[in-house]
Parts: structure tokens; sequence; C-alpha cells
């Protein structure tokens, strides 16, 4: 097992998502490592605005009419006023990979110095099997100088398929508005040089600010949910995504991977603002999270659209009570689907393809 | 344009500087008095005594505030300065070699101020030489005998497995061992690492087993838990397990290592993280640390490889009584943790040879781990005993059939929980 092979670029088959409602100046800093790919920029915000997208990047821009033209009435599903618009890019994009940031996410630099190129460690984790039936304790033992530890089944070591790449921040860390108002100085610094699977059963807050996935394998359950204008609720379209991908991904037998690539994220959003957005959220996770937990999905269910129809169901019946909220929100889940499966007629995702024995 | 400043924040500014002056704030209209808290809150001025000031003010808002936030006055320090208690921890040592002398030369610094159980191998014979300035008592095979009976038991204490004797004759609160061919690593800034303090910092710290934060330890300095980590789960719970880690030779199976004869750790990974419940791992026992009042019992020496030999290639003892450990802490609800510290473990042994000896740990892992991921305790199992006993039933039950190691591991279980019994009984009348 000698030499390293060069990670490949994918540059036609990866679409860089990007929400904003500003302008893309970040890119610039990008351009190194961003220029060889397709963008797909989703406007936020007042669409009479123009977003100026740097020269020589190759891009289609979506706007709100943009979204209303395409979707018509399954627009609603779509948020407004809020960086969730980004999965309308999922949904329009016709490549197998998916790479999102956020305009506020620069490049790092590794504890050497050197800048990251945070889309080339996402290919090499999504490229690279994942391992949640059993945690390896020298984390991801698919990196270049580790390996499986003693102990480890061997039956276990061809790993699964992996289907999300969740990156971390350097700076301002991803903390919630309490947490910002007590600790409004805190910065990570500690740069932790790990990728790592998330084991089965297993729930994790996802953050949208950098993230990876594998389109075809998992792309329907990226849906970030109803937030924003005209919505009780913000700063959680991640977090929903998050869990749906994960039930989904443990039912189908793929893996998640979070740690490495770092990105610099430099702005602060205001906490007050945030905690008005999140108040309710604070409270409805306490109910979220246990239903999430104890969610089953029928083994009839085999492909990601069948699964998160089944969750959208699930949502319906257990989380009304909570707030009527949650019907809108799972009526969005069934519209989204639908939407999905009108642009995307033939692609349905492949079902489960790993051999693994469900555990 | 900026909007010049309102009269009401002008105050408050005024307010918040001289907040240490003020000692009444009752008085203040409601509106006010919020906007004051939540602008201490972003000054970061938020100590003990101000809190006592807008907490007697009575106000519901505030107090509402005060508990969503899940502010609390901390009466007994959690954090950043671990007080160990020297006397609270017992470091133990098996002795598969008998010259000790460079082992505990190299962790004299970080060893010196506790007390530890030295447990020489009972198949090694010769005396240990172990030099002067360290707190310790050794165990022999003759010592060994008169505790267990020198009639053949289930639990054999010998090789690796050696130091288990240390943890039962132990009656501190936490035990740290390291296997005898390590040293004290240095971490990425080129500092020696005191892995019995991180060991210690580890248990003493609570674990997040429930939900998995992506800035791992939540409780370390300079992180905290993110954005969509349920606030009902951030207290935490106890620690049970404290899994090390190791550079150089890393901890491979001889296979593996075979294979890649030439791989070495390098890379520091700088995290500690909770294993989330109901997921297994391979415990190392090369480097780690435990309770021993919430899970000694269930440390287990009891799964014994008919050729089992002297170097970690060619045991899985500690895989055994790892998983043992986190099916109970998972049952129990409490944490096991892995990462730092990191030890620097030395070349020794030769994987090839092993390999051409054993490869019956590598095969019956294929049997074990099953077992233990859908190992499921009963609801009357509330101490680390009794998780004992009953696991050792389902292995009698479920794994005996496939090999005799699993018959012998079983009786040797229930036989550790009877000695456990008697042994803490034994040594708690003696301390009375």
């Amino acid at each position: 097992m000698a030499g390293v092979s060069p990670t490949p670029l994918l540059k036609d088959e990866l679409d860089i998502v990007i929400p904003t409602i500003r302008n893309l100046d970040f890119l610039e800093m990008w351009r190194p490592f961003f220029q060889p790919y397709h963008l797909i920029i989703v406007q936020d915000g007042d669409p009479s605005k123009t977003i100026k997208v740097p020269e020589g990047f190759d891009y289609e821009l979506y706007n709100r009419n943009d979204i209303n033209r395409i979707l018509g009435p399954k627009a609603s599903c779509i948020s407004f006023k809020d960086s969730a618009c980004r999965c309308f890019g999922y949904m329009v994009s016709k490549k197998k990979y998916i790479y999102t940031i956020d305009d506020d996410c620069f490049v790092a630099k590794d504890p050497s110095g050197k800048d990251i190129n945070a889309l080339e460690q996402h290919i090499k984790n999504i490229l690279s099997p994942a391992t949640p039936y059993f945690f390896n304790t020298l984390y991801d033992p698919y990196r270049d100088g580790t390996d499986f530890v003693r102990g480890y089944p061997f039956s276990l070591r061809e790993g699964v398929p992996t289907a999300v790449s969740h990156g971390l921040w350097l700076n301002i860390p991803d903390y919630d508005a309490p947490t910002q108002l007590v600790k409004p100085r805190e910065r990570n610094t500690r740069y932790v040089d790990a990728v790592m699977t998330i084991p089965k059963g297993t729930l994790f807050p996802m953050c949208g600010m950098n993230l990876a996935f594998n389109r075809e394998l998992i792309g329907p359950a990226m849906y970030f949910g109803l937030m924003g204008d005209g919505q009780p609720i913000g700063r959680y379209d991640d977090m929903w995504a998050g869990w749906c991908t994960k039930v989904i991904c443990d039912h189908l037998g793929l893996g998640i991977k979070t740690g490495l690539p770092y990105i610099w994220h430099s702005k602060a959003s205001n906490p007050f603002v945030n905690l008005k957005k999140e108040y309710k959220g604070i409270y409805w996770q306490e109910e979220i999270i246990p239903f999430f937990q104890a969610v089953s999905l029928p083994k009839e269910c085999t492909t990601v659209q069948q699964c998160y129809t089944e969750l959208a169901k699930q949502v319906k019946a257990k989380l009304a009570n909570v707030d009527p909220y949650f019907t809108k929100l799972a009526d969005a889940m069934v519209t989204w689907i639908e939407a999905w499966d009108e642009l995307n007629p033939s692609g349905e995702a492949p079902a489960k393809t790993s051999n693994v024995k469900a555990k | 344009m900026r909007k010049p400043p309102t009269l009401l924040s002008l105050t408050i500014d005024i307010a918040l500087l001289n907040l240490s002056h003020i000692s009444d704030l009752s008085f203040l209209p409601d509106h006010v008095l919020l906007e004051l808290f939540l602008r201490t809150l972003r000054a970061g001025k938020l100590t003990e005594k101000i809190l006592k000031l807008f907490v007697a003010t009575g106000k519901d808002e505030i107090l509402s505030l005060i508990s969503e936030l899940n502010i609390q006055l901390i009466l007994t320090p959690v954090l950043p300065t671990i007080n160990i208690r020297d006397d609270e921890v017992d470091i133990v040592i098996g002795a598969l070699h008998l010259d000790l002398t460079s082992f505990m030369e190299d962790w004299r610094a970080v060893f010196s101020r506790f007390h530890l159980i030295i447990v020489q191998d009972p198949d090694l014979k010769g005396d240990l030489k172990i030099p002067g300035g360290f707190s310790f008592d050794v165990y022999t095979k003759s010592d060994i005998e008169s505790v267990v009976g020198s009639s053949s038991s289930s639990v054999v204490f010998s090789g690796y497995s050696c130091r288990y004797f240390g943890y039962l004759v132990s009656h501190k609160k936490y035990i740290i061992s390291i296997d005898d061919d390590c040293t004290p690593a240095k971490d990425d800034k080129g500092e020696l690492i005191d892995a019995v303090a991180q060991h210690i910092t580890n248990l003493m710290t609570p674990a997040t087993p429930f939900f998995f934060n992506t800035l791992y330890d939540p409780f370390r300095k300079g992180t905290d838990f993110v954005r969509g980590y349920p606030f009902s789960l951030r207290s935490g719970v106890q620690c049970g397990l404290s899994c090390g880690l190791w550079l150089n030779l890393a901890d491979y199976d001889a296979p593996t290592q075979a294979l890649k004869p030439g791989q070495r750790n390098s890379r520091f990974v700088d995290a500690v993280l909770t294993v989330p419940a109901r997921a297994m791992l391979p415990v190392s026992g090369i480097n780690i640390g435990f309770d021993r009042e919430l899970v000694g019992p269930a440390m287990v020496p009891a799964f014994r490889l008919a050729k089992e030999g002297k170097f970690r290639w060619e045991t899985v003892e500690d895989i055994w009584s790892g998983m043992c450990v986190k099916v109970i802490c998972d049952h129990l609800g409490y944490g096991v943790k892995s990462g730092l510290p990191y030890v620097w473990r030395n070349e020794r042994g030769n994987a090839v040879e092993s390999l051409k000896k054993e490869w019956e740990g590598v095969k019956l892992m294929e049997e074990v781990v099953p077992f233990f991921q859908s190992m499921r305790l009963s609801q009357g199992a509330v101490t680390a005993e009794d998780c004992v006993i009953e696991m050792a039933a389902a292995v009698k039950e479920r794994l005996e059939p496939l090999d005799p190691v699993f018959a012998r591991a079983s009786e040797a279980m229930v036989e550790w929980v009877k000695l456990w019994k008697v042994v803490t009984s034994r040594l708690s009348n003696f301390a009375a």
C-alpha cells in the first residue's frame, strides 16, 4: 500500500451551492480552490437587487422570482429571507455531489500555516467509506498514517458509503444565542486533526456552513425546512435537515463523517437577533430530539424519498401537538419531495447499496 | 446615518459602568430591568453578587430568563482547575518485565505524587527492580494466591491480566493504568504530556453520551456546546472510563502491523470526546483510567485466549473488559471518553511472529462484537456487579456453544464479582 494517489477534482461531478443576500466577494479568497467548479447561487431576500459574482466563475443564479417560476405553488416549501433557501440549489443541481458554504466563511490555515483546501478534504471524506457500526479510537481509519485498531472486527472494515461530510469552523464557533451572550469573546482556536464517523443511532447538530454530501445517495433528505419570513423559528434549518438525514442514513446503511476540514468563520451574528429566532427552537428541540431518537422507519422504505415521506407522516402525527408549525412543516416536507421528484424525474435516489447486515 | 442614542440606552450604559456600586434594583421598571440584565450579560459582567441583585428584585421576567438561560450559582467549582487529591488515585502497573527502572524514571515527574500498585506477572520469575522515591506496594504471585486462593480459579491474573489484581485490592476512587513499555509523549507544542492528570480531568468532568457535540468535549477550555445541542442534556453524566491513545506504535492488531511494518502513529489529535451511548468501541488497556467506585467490578479479567501471549497483539482481554464496561455504562447512565492523553509506546515484539502464532483473537471478535452490540440489561440490574452477573449469564447462553473460551469467560466473570465483593468488604472492615 505504497504511495498516496492524488484526490480527484470531481469538477464535473460537484456543484457548489451558496446562499447569499449581499455579495460574493468572499469567493476571491476561494478562487484557487473553487474556480474549476460550477456554482449555484441562491439569492435570498430582495430579488430586484443584483448580486455581483466575481469574474471567471461559472455559475447559475436563482432569486425568489426564479424559485416561484420554477416551482409554482410548490415554491411554498422554500424559505424566504433565510439561508435555508439554499436547499433549492440542491434540488436544481444535476451533479452527484454538493458542497455548500456560507458567504462569511473564508480559507483557514492549518497549524503549519498552510491554506486549507476545504473542498479537497470533503472530497477525500466522501470518497472513502464511513464506519458507523463500531467506533475506531484512531478516528477515520482510511486516512493516511492510520488504520483500524486492535479489536476492530474484520467484517466491518469495508465500511459503508459516506453520504455526508460535515466540516468545522475556526474563529467564530457555531454557538446558539444564549451561549453567544454568555461568551461573546470565545473563539475556536483548537485545530483537531481528525475526521470521524458519527456512530449509528447517535444524533448530532449539523451545521450548514461547511457541508458536503452525495446528492445521489441522500439529496432528498437535505430539506432545510420552513424558516425566516412568516415562520416562528429560524437558525434551525440545518439542524432539522441533519436530524432527518442522520435517521435516514442510519436506516439505509450510509455514513456521516464530521471533523476536518476547517474553514475560517469571520462573522459573528447578532446574538439578540439570534435569540429571537431560536427562542422557540430551544424549547421545541426538547421534544424534537426524543422524537428523532425514537423514530423507526419500516423496512419497506428503501429509497430516500420513501423514508422522507414516512418521516413527514410521523412528524405530523407526533409533533403536531408541540405546535401547529410542525403540521405546516410536515406538509412542506411532502411538497419538497414532490418538487424534488418533478425536477429530478429519472433520478430516484438509489436504494441502499451496502451489503452490510442491517444492525 | 446612525440614530443618536436614546436617553434610556445612555442611562443603562452608566448603570452598567456602576453596577458594582448598586445595592438594590427593585425600583426599576420591568422593561428597563430586563434591558439592563441583557446588557450585563453581553458585557460579561454577570458575577455572583450581581446575579443575586437581579434575583432579589423578584421580577418574573428576570427569573424566567435566568432559568431559561440555565444560569446557575456555581456552588462548587467544577472547572477550570481540577484539584486532584493525591489520595484519591492509585496508579496500577502490571509488570511484565523485571527491570522497571527506566520506565519509572521516565514517568517520575508524573507518578511520584501518587501511590502506585505494582503487580508482578505471576509467570515472571525473579525480583522486580524499582527505583526509590516512589510510594508503592508490590504484589507478587504469592500475594495473589493468598487473596484468591491457590486452587485453580477461573480468574487468571497472569500476563497483562495481572493488573486486574491491582484494581481488586485498591481502595481509591480513580485508577490509572499504563503498560510498562510506554513512556510520556510530547504534544504538538513539544510539551511533555501528563497522562495521569489528563485521565483524571476526563474522569472528573461530565461526559455527554446522549448527543454528539461536533466540537468534541464541551467542558474543555475554549470550547462549548454547539448550536442545536439540547439544553436539557448539557449537564452531562458521570464519566466511568477514560481511554487514552498512543503515539509511535499504535495499538494495531498483528495482521495490520505485519502488513504495514513501518507505520507509526505521528498524528496528535487534540481532542477528548464522549463515545455515544450504544456505540461500541475497542478499548485498549495500554493507557486507561477509570472510576473504580462506578465501574470497578465491570473491569473483568475474563477473556483469555487459549494461546494468549505477552505482547498486546496476542491478547484481547482488554477489548472484552472494555466492552463490558461500555455496555454497563450505557445501562447505568455513565459516560466513556476517548482521545487524550497520548503516551509514547515503545517498539517491542514482532508482528509477523505474533501473526504466525495467533489468529484466534481476530476471529473471535466477529462473534464478540455483535454480542455486545445487542446486549441489553434488565431494569433490575442497578449496580455494576448486578450487570456483570447478567452479562455472564448471557455469555454462557449465547456464546458458550461457539468456543470454550466463552465458557471460561462466563465463569471468570461470576468468580470476579464474588472476589470483588469479598475483597472490598474485607478492605472496608480493615479500614473501619
